[in-house]
């Protein structure tokens, strides 16, 4: 998902990285008041864990393999503010030392990667957990806001990317949703197994319902919840209503010229809310999204079942019993 | 804890020991390397030339330079992959090709400019740019830890996978290779953040013994 340097115009570099400067000189300052100044090498080396997590790849169908980006994992284990710095780490250390997304782009990916996603992810999974209490509750919640920040992630890229007018909405989003579809599914299943081996390993490790900074949230979550709402109305409102129909039938009329791509694109929804009523692709596509968002939730409860069964108090080996404890051995040296 | 040794950081093998780029400042590359940038995506939308010029301009540079350009390209084509995948949205649908082709060249000059950006100049100066910058301090200490500590847990992580790979932990084959491998590799993964958090109690006491804060 790093968006690398020459995809994006001035305007949608420009209006990303002032996002994303607010954002996490927003999280800095919650951070640097309310992390104990014991946890700021935890930062640095959390940061470092999740380079040499991302390098190591989980075999999917067919020889192809994926890796875990590792937002709400972080999220979930140290606090949103915590998350926002860690990410915002990994991602200059990416784009500095392997030239891994681009500089230009970096107010872009920072805000897919670094805000949007461990925050969505947070908010989610705060929100199901206070839902869903206990130990099942959490691996729910976790599945559950890895898929769906990797989902919003991607969204927000395709909308970076259409408002650029380097790629058509029509093509951006379908795209990168469908793929990030699966891709989520594959994030929120490492992301629960990951949490589950911390747990049997480490239960100290995982904070309870309330981890590090979330007590005090009042004005945290006024300024997160107020910082996605501008990303998502930035970057992907102006498209999400008509599409694909309209948008497709207006570009390809249109033609591809670039300098008559911006224009329209951000033109014609417009012209359409003016429209009374729900246009009937959009209803169909909230439909669509909804069914999945639903499977996704049985899936995550079906994997919380199969890792914490009912009855399991204390964390013990589920399942196949040799392959699902962790290398809890003494292997140090 | 013994301090540190130095760090050997990933541009070692890009560069013969003298080469003379690497000893001009950082923030002039970086404002160099900006430029550039700039300039390649102000660039007219069919703008090969400029394109290929800064790319040229860069490969003789690298050249006079002595750089190794074998291993400078390798890392560039190691990173393609990406550009490709973000232009080739752009088949989709009609005229594609007329938009794929020029945005490829335009992108894989930018990923040009970085590579040789981040080749020719050390993490720790470019830390150093970042704090004249005025970034804040806590996001300069944690980028640095991280810096410092990305190769060394990557090489945790192999110890660990290792381990559990001699302990014939190893992938096989029917029913259940799926979970079973997943549930092993996020064990490793599991395992290093534990061994991660612990080494950060270590760093701090460390750092707090060396006088910070």
């Amino acid at each position: 998902m790093h968006i690398p340097d020459g995809f994006l115009d001035g305007k949608t570099a420009v209006a990303t990285a002032v996002v994303s400067l607010a954002g996490v000189g927003f999280a800095l300052r919650e951070a640097g008041r309310r992390l104990p100044p014991r946890r700021v090498p935890l930062l640095g080396l959390t940061a470092a864990f999740i380079f040499a997590a991302q390098m190591l790849n989980f075999p999917v169908l067919g020889g192809t393999s994926g890796h875990l980006m590792g937002a709400v994992l972080v999220a979930a284990l140290l606090g949103p503010a915590a998350a926002v710095v860690v990410m915002t780490a990994v991602l200059l250390v990416q784009c500095f030392l392997f030239a891994d997304g681009g500089v230009l782009a970096l107010g872009a990916n920072v805000l897919n990667m670094a805000l949007v996603a461990p925050l969505a992810g947070y908010a989610l999974y705060a929100a199901l957990r206070r839902l869903l209490p206990g130990e099942r509750g959490r691996l729910v919640a976790v599945a559950v806001a890895a898929w769906g920040s990797t989902l919003l992630a991607a969204m927000v890229c395709a909308g970076e990317l259409a408002w650029s007018g380097t790629v058509r909405w029509a093509a951006a989003f379908p795209a990168m949703t469908g793929v990030h579809l699966l891709i989520g599914l594959g994030e929120g299943a490492i992301t629960t197994l990951v949490i589950v081996a911390i747990r049997r390993a480490r239960p100290e490790l995982l904070p309870d319902a309330a981890p590090l900074e979330s007590r005090a949230g009042g004005r945290g979550a006024l300024v997160y919840g107020l910082l996605l709402s501008a990303a998502l109305a930035l970057f992907v409102a102006p498209f999400a209503c008509p599409w694909p129909d309209g948008l497709e039938s207006v570009a390809a009329r249109l033609g591809f010229d670039r300098a008559a791509l911006t224009a329209p694109l951000l033109a014609a929804p417009l012209a359409d809310y003016r429209v009374p009523g729900l246009p009937a692709p959009g209803l169909a596509t909230a439909l669509a999204g909804l069914l999945g968002t639903l499977i996704v939730f049985g899936l995550a409860l079906a994997l919380a079942r199969a890792l914490h069964p009912r009855g399991a108090g204390a964390p013990a080996a589920t399942g196949s019993a040799p392959a699902a404890r962790p290398a809890r051995a003494p292997s140090e040296g | 804890m013994t301090p540190p040794a130095r760090q050997p950081h990933a541009t070692a093998t890009l560069h013969a020991p003298a080469a003379r780029v690497i000893r001009l400042p950082a923030a002039l590359k970086l404002a160099v390397a900006l430029g550039l940038l700039l300039l390649l995506v102000a660039s007219p939308w069919r703008g090969y030339a400029m394109a290929g010029g800064v790319a040229g301009g860069l490969l003789l540079v690298a050249l006079v330079a002595r750089l190794n350009v074998i291993e400078l390209l390798k890392r560039l084509l190691l990173l393609e992959p990406l550009v490709i995948g973000v232009a080739a949205l752009n088949l989709v649908g009609p005229g594609g090709l007329d938009r794929f082709l020029p945005l490829l060249a335009r992108s894989s000059a930018c990923l040009l400019v970085m590579v040789m950006l981040a080749a020719t100049t050390p993490f720790t100066e470019m830390l150093g740019v970042l704090r004249r910058a005025r970034v804040p301090a806590l996001l300069l200490t944690v980028v640095a830890l991280t810096h410092r500590y990305l190769f060394l847990l990557r090489d945790e992580r192999l110890r660990l996978q290792r381990a559990r790979q001699s302990r014939t932990f190893a992938r096989r084959r029917g029913a259940g290779t799926f979970a079973h491998s997943w549930n092993a590799l996020a064990g490793v993964v599991g395992m290093l953040f534990v061994r991660a958090s612990e080494r950060g109690e270590r760093v701090y006491d460390a750092m707090r013994a060396r006088g910070w804060r």
